[in-house]
């Protein structure tokens, strides 16, 4: 086993679902050689005290990630598509219900 | 943008309490003042488990080492979150355990102080923890995204540590004499280190400007560590010991306690080596790190091998 290299392993994103029905939510990272060491070190490390109904773990390299740092256009407001507001429409008085 | 600039922009976010993420612009002053102070956190954590948990094996009853269990148990937690929110600034877990190590890197001097009772496991928990507290509830609110949600998760499960210390010593001032000497001898002995892990003066703490300007850290050495014993000396009280400071006087002006002076000489010492468990600890760490490296490198080739097939 000489060749192998000792290393902390692979850094994994941890989201969790806190309730059913509610969104996933990143939690933190751990470090894991496979799958299933990542679900179990994420299990022991975030969900200690029932915090978690539900659990993802991804390799942190799988992750596509833009901030609004990186390219401040990309999450513009398209303010010049205000039709997509429920406000921008002229409906008739008395209208109930919508 | 020229580097000037940048910085300019940086400050505004500060001062408009901006949450800096890991892909920000930042200056290197920052992440490396960062990776410095979040990386003792982390090792303080770790190291922090080696008092406690001598005493795992030799708690007086069941309940009590299930609750020691999963006290240490949370610390190897805290030192996790804290690592991996160090890594965010582009250094690996790797590098921080090795700058620990080669004694590049420090943690906190408290744990260089010996647990000899188990009086001292009621001692740490009310007050090394309590003073731990009193300061990462302040970090909750530092300028650094992931620093600051660390804090919070570490704060939430703190608190179950600060009230099982203050349960063990509040049950044996309320035994025999001789429980109440070693509750009053425990106090003593961990009560100046305590309030010396807020660090020194603010008159005397060379980095601490950097730190408030980028909101790195939010309250000052010496308010938290006014806080602290504000917040203390009645829990000392209630259980019939004595605060081992004769200089200890409410202040009916300031509404806060003044206090007796801090042996600097002694804080000096101990973080330049000189405590009584230096060497055993970061020992027992290199240790521990050597005796698992079969299993990380077993664990590495089982991966590389799943993932073949
Ligand atoms: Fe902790
Ligand atoms: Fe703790």
């Amino acid at each position: 086993m000489s060749e192998v290299k000792d290393t902390q392993g692979q850094l994994w994103e941890v989201f969790i679902q806190t309730k059913k029905g509610l969104p996933f939510k990143h939690f933190g990272s751990v470090h894991a050689y496979d799958k299933e060491m990542a679900i179990q070190n994420a299990r022991d490390l975030y969900t200690r005290r029932g915090e978690g109904r539900g659990m993802w773990v991804v390799p942190a390299d799988a992750i596509v990630a833009i901030d609004s740092s990186d390219d401040e256009s990309f999450f513009d407001p398209s303010n010049d598509k205000v039709y997509r507001h429920p406000t921008f429409y002229e409906l008739p008085d008395g209208l109930k219900n919508m | 943008m020229g580097a000037e600039e940048l910085n300019v922009l940086f400050q505004e976010r500060i001062d408009a309490n901006d949450k800096i993420e890991p892909r920000d612009n930042m200056p290197e002053e920052y992440r490396k003042h960062l990776i410095r102070q979040m990386s003792q956190h982390a090792h303080s954590e770790v190291i922090g488990m080696q008092p406690e948990g001598n005493w795992i094996t030799r708690a007086p009853s069941l309940r009590a080492k299930k609750i020691l269990l999963a006290k240490v148990q949370d610390e190897a937690g805290h030192g996790l979150y804290l690592y991996s929110a160090t890594e965010t600034l582009g250094i690996t877990r790797d590098e921080l355990i090795e700058k620990l190590h080669q004694g590049k890197a420090k943690y906190a001097s408290i744990f260089n102080y010996p647990a000899l009772t188990w009086a001292d496991m009621g001692a740490i928990g009310w007050l090394v923890d309590g003073a731990a507290i009193t300061n990462q509830v302040s970090l909750q609110k530092t300028s650094y995204g992931p620093y600051a949600r660390a804090m919070v998760k570490i704060c939430k499960e703190e608190s179950f540590h600060q009230r099982q210390g203050y349960e063990i010593i509040a049950s044996m001032a309320a035994g025999t004499d001789e429980q109440k000497e070693m509750a009053q001898d425990a106090l003593n002995r961990f009560w100046w280190p305590s309030l010396m892990m807020f660090g020194p003066h603010d008159s005397d703490s060379p980095r601490s400007g950097n730190a408030m300007k980028w909101k790195i850290k939010r309250e000052s050495n010496d308010v938290l560590r006014k806080r602290f014993i504000d917040k203390t000396v009645s829990q000392v009280e209630l259980i019939g010991l004595t605060v081992p400071d004769k200089d200890l006087k409410w202040n009916e002006k300031e509404q806060s306690y003044d206090f007796g002076a801090i042996d600097w000489d002694e804080f000096w010492a101990v973080i330049k080596g000189g405590g009584p468990c230096n060497i055993k600890r970061l020992k027992h760490h290199k240790k521990a790190h050597t005796d698992g490296e079969w299993v990380r490198k077993a664990a590495a080739a089982y991966a590389q091998k799943q993932a073949k097939n």
